[in-house]
């Protein structure tokens, strides 16, 4: 049979209406979560991954409402564990294309542990973190991100503790993929998605969220149409670093840091160079002395957990004289009673 | 030997081995087990070992002990008082002769029994010479110095040729038993394959310990041990952490799905988890967990994916779990846990049995959270039970909390291997119509358990989650009645699975004076007692063993009727026993209960019910 002779039936491409659940949409008008959302169902639309192996899950808080939302499989999980459920999710099934969504109080502070270690055992995990420095569900107490000095309602004098830089603790933890990305730009987002979806291995998405209730303008510095280009240097590989207003600026390596240079004077990303400390250095860039790294930082090879587990069973089984457990439960020392 | 416990022929009898942690004396109890099965005894065993990981040689803390029951009968624990006890050095003796029958029968390698040694064990005096050993039969044996004279043209170190003591005093236990020495040397073959020297430097120690029992003492006075009514069949020796692994792997090639198991390492359910990490063989998907609620919320990922479920631990694991094992009950997945409980609360005996989380299996939650709870009684039924743990969950869509304990989980027992045919079907529920037809609460209408879809299946696409769910479509709702109604419909689903149950039985008359009460693994204790007792001519008397906790099967409440008193015997502060008073308020409860990291001795039942009858 010739090629071309055969009627095939095409199924058609699926749209962002088929990543639409019935459910509505509660999220607070003008919440960067919308976005996320309308980002989220493009990519999947793009992908091209059959519908019934996409997984979404999360956890609680704002953010983890988005699988009532997504029309695939789904589970809408408890506080800071969606990392960890998606890990039995993925071994048990690695056909599965699994979204993990969580918020800065999820996987920071309660889930903190499942997402270092999903980041150590390097497990394919596509993890999207909603960053709006506050928890918000429970209405505005402090997170593991929010700045020095904001005031929530458990640090009603300004919060003096430490924040977590999302970054440096993903890339830290072992991260293959880490990406910053404004919630407002939607490009730069659908696109990080398919990226992280290519990616083999944990791939950390951090979207600079807004809460226009508690923390209203946050990212504003680095998300706004007037501030952006100054505060905002956007990552892309194998491109020179450049912003500022007419991308005349850039960075270079002086002594064991980076510093502000020219343009022309720049260093090119490399977001493939296995070794971590120019990733980490571009990720711990902040205002106000330099702008803040959005884009892919950093996106290398290495095996996923869930193929090395999986290529294991599979050698163990080719060379195993038991078949089934039969086998298994009559080897060794046995007796027989008649 | 006449003077001694021992005659020629016995029903049952008690052998400890007992040495220092590097004697090799768990070793040499195994392989006295298997020589017993295929002499056809049935036998339990229990290892006793320090908790430290290397104790100070000779120490009375460094002490590791081994003790089996064999017998002619059913054998169901692994012995109160001890016959024959072997005793590699000083501290083993002083450790262990508390164990000892009067007129029992010592076996002790008099090499070890120098200053150095005895200070170490604290004795002043050598007890095998000063008279202070009279009530029983000591046999002084020289195993160090035949052995070392035994295998010295081998060309082995001194360290290999003193490690090879304990087939010694395995040759010696043998020749007592009239055992033939032909399968042990299969034994010692199989178990050092690539390794001719210490194959041969074995079977010499073992030969050099027939020989000598042979040509001394206890010439003429071998004990002979009918074999048990055993049905037919291939036998092996089992624990019960091995079994609860093997039950899991059996169940997933029932039913046809991929095990998989993500758990945290704990004492001391750890061994499933390694036993299962082995198992790639057979396929099993294991996740070692970062902590216990990873370990549980990966398990709840992999059963929403389709996978025959597991996560196992300890009662304090079990605490970190109870959340998540909230989201397994409202979001009505299958999904098994396996508790091998520990003496509690917080760390508490870690190294030691308890029946002491049974609350936390029926109540330990928030919400009204119910759960299948079943409980292992015996080593090898552990196989069943968790078989048996895995086809409820997957047949009725449920999580299901399986009981084990540090006792069942390090004793071993005879195991039946079973045929193909002897394990039950194992039928998940799954929607055969088409995706619009089907929601994801819709229900089974006999027995109440959803359709179990998942991730692959086309069309099926559905959210599950920790919110409360609409009846039938599983959307989110925070309707007040709706509430009511599936937290009704979450209990009905648990009871209704009681109809599924085997009815429970009753050994001994139908009514009567007394029914002896249990659950778990207190089996074996209360099996013998009462037994004992019937064989005694006490004829007014029964016994009841619960496996099925919740729900309870459902002629038990028409069992306890037929007795005038019921007596509770569990190894917590009363658990059970008001368990049951709750659910029937009409009957008055007695109960007996042992709270000291130990199983029940079965004199000490005995006792509670000779008392409880001539009350």
């Amino acid at each position: 049979m010739q090629a071309g002779t055969v009627k095939k039936k095409v199924q058609p491409p699926l749209t962002r209406k088929d990543f639409k659940s019935d459910q509505d949409v509660r999220w607070c008008p003008g919440c960067g979560d919308h976005l996320i959302l309308a980002s989220m169902q493009n990519a999947f639309a793009k992908m091209g991954h059959k519908k019934e192996n996409i997984l979404s899950v999360s956890g609680i808080g704002c953010s983890s409402r988005i699988t009532y939302y997504l029309e695939t499989y789904g589970i809408h999980s408890i506080h800071g564990r969606a990392i960890a459920v998606s890990t039995g999710a993925k071994l048990a099934n690695p056909d599965l294309n699994v979204w993990v969504f969580t918020g800065d109080g999820d996987s920071m502070a309660i889930g903190g542990n499942h997402f270092i270690h999903a980041c150590r055992r390097n497990i394919d995990l596509n993890v999207v973190v909603f960053n709006n420095r506050i928890y918000g569900m429970t209405k505005g107490q402090s997170s593991p991100t929010t700045p020095v000095g904001m005031k929530t309602k458990t640090a009603p004098g300004g919060s003096y503790e430490n924040p977590f830089n999302i970054g440096e603790i993903a890339i830290g933890a072992g991260a293959t993929f880490f990406a910053r990305v404004p919630d407002n730009d939607l490009k730069m987002l659908e696109d990080v998605m398919l990226q992280a979806y290519h990616h083999k291995g944990i791939s950390i998405i951090e979207v600079l969220q807004n809460c226009v209730i508690f923390t209203d303008g946050i990212h504003e510095k680095i998300t706004g149409k007037d501030t952006k280009d100054e505060n905002q240097v956007i990552l892309e590989h194998g491109k020179s670093i450049q912003f500022g207003k007419e991308n005349s600026e850039g960075l270079k390596i002086s002594g064991m840091r980076l510093e502000k240079t020219t343009a022309e004077n720049t260093i090119i990303h490399d977001a493939e160079e296995a070794d971590t400390n120019m990733h980490l250095s571009l990720v711990r860039l902040k205002l106000p002395e330099f702008p803040v790294a959005t884009g892919i930082i950093r996106k290398v090879e290495s095996t996923p957990y869930e193929k090395s587990v999986h290529d294991a069973i599979a050698n163990v089984q080719a060379g195993s004289p038991f078949k089934n457990v039969d086998d298994l439960f009559r080897s060794g020392n046995t007796w027989e009673i008649d | 030997m006449t003077d001694t416990v021992l005659t020629q022929e016995m029903r049952k009898v008690v052998v400890r081995f007992s040495g220092d942690s590097g004697d090799g004396m768990q070793l040499t109890g195994d392989m006295f087990s298997q020589s017993s099965g295929i002499a056809g005894n049935d036998l339990t065993t229990i290892p006793d070992f320090p908790a430290e990981i290397r104790a100070p040689q000779g120490s009375i803390g460094g002490v590791s002990s081994f003790q089996i029951q064999i017998g002619g009968t059913e054998i169901y624990t692994p012995g109160d008082a001890v016959d024959v006890l072997v005793v590699m050095n000083p501290a083993a003796l002083a450790a262990n002769l508390q164990f000892l029958k009067s007129g029992g029968i010592i076996i002790a390698d008099k090499d070890n029994f120098s200053s150095r040694y005895l200070k170490k064990a604290n004795y002043e005096e050598n007890p095998l010479e000063d008279g202070s050993l009279q009530d029983y039969f000591v046999i002084r044996a020289p195993a160090t110095s035949l052995t070392k004279e035994a295998l010295k043209n081998l060309g082995l170190q001194t360290k290999e040729i003193t490690r090879s003591k304990n087939m010694f005093a395995l040759g010696v236990v043998l020749y007592m038993f009239s055992r033939p020495l032909e399968k042990t040397i299969e034994f010692i073959e199989k178990k050092f394959g690539n390794k001719p020297k210490l194959i041969e430097a074995n079977t010499k120690a073992l030969n050099a310990g027939y020989n000598f029992a042979h040509n001394t003492e206890l010439y003429g006075h071998s004990v002979h041990v009918p074999p048990a009514k055993l049905p037919k069949g291939t036998y092996r020796n089992i624990n019960g952490n091995k079994a609860v692994a093997w039950g899991l792997l059996a169940a997933a090639e029932k039913s046809g799905r991929k095990l998989s198991l993500s758990s945290y390492p704990i004492t001391p359910a750890s061994e499933i988890l390694h036993e299962l990490s082995n198992r790639k063989d057979m396929g099993a998907i294991v996740l070692q967990a970062e902590d216990e609620i990873a370990a549980v919320t990966a398990a709840i990922g992999a059963a929403f994916s389709g996978n025959l479920s597991i996560t196992t631990t300890s009662g304090p694991g079990v605490s970190l779990k109870s959340e998540a094992l909230g989201l397994a009950v409202i979001a009505e997945l299958p999904l098994v846990i396996v508790n091998v409980q520990r003496a509690g609360p917080s760390t508490g005996l870690p190294t030691k049995t308890e029946q002491s989380d049974l609350n936390q299996a029926l109540y330990g939650r928030h919400g009204d959270a119910p759960m299948v709870v079943i409980a292992a009684s015996s080593p090898d039924d552990c196989f069943y039970y968790s078989y048996e743990a895995a086809k409820i969950a997957l047949e009725h869509v449920t999580p299901v909390l399986m009981l084990s304990d540090s006792y069942l989980s390090s004793g071993t027992s005879p195991w039946r291997i079973p045929e193909k045919e002897d394990l039950d079907e194992i039928n998940i529920p799954r929607f055969e119509g088409s995706p619009d037809e089907w929601e994801p609460y819709m229900r089974d209408p006999e027995f109440l358990n959803r359709y179990w879809m998942a991730p692959g299946d086309k069309g099926f696409e559905h959210r599950i989650g920790g919110l409360e769910k609409k009846e039938i479509t599983g959307n989110l709702s925070y309707e007040p009645l709706n509430h009511e109604k599936m937290t009704k419909i979450r209990e009905e689903k648990i009871q209704r699975i009681a109809k599924k149950l085997p009815k429970q039985k009753v050994s001994g008359p139908e009514s009567g004076k007394l029914l002896v009460v249990g659950w778990g693994s207190t089996h074996g204790a209360i099996n013998t007692a009462v037994t004992e007792l019937m064989d005694d001519g006490e004829t007014d008397i029964a016994f009841t063993l619960f496996n099925y906790i919740n729900p309870l099967p459902e002629n038990t409440e028409e069992i306890f009727q037929n007795y005038d008193q019921i007596l509770v015997c569990e190894l917590n502060n009363g658990q059970f026993v008001n368990y049951l008073k709750s659910k029937f308020s009409q009957f008055s409860f007695r109960q007996f209960n042992k709270i000291q990291g130990q199983p029940f001795f079965t004199s000490e039942i005995k006792a509670q019910i000779i008392n409880l009858l001539s009350e």
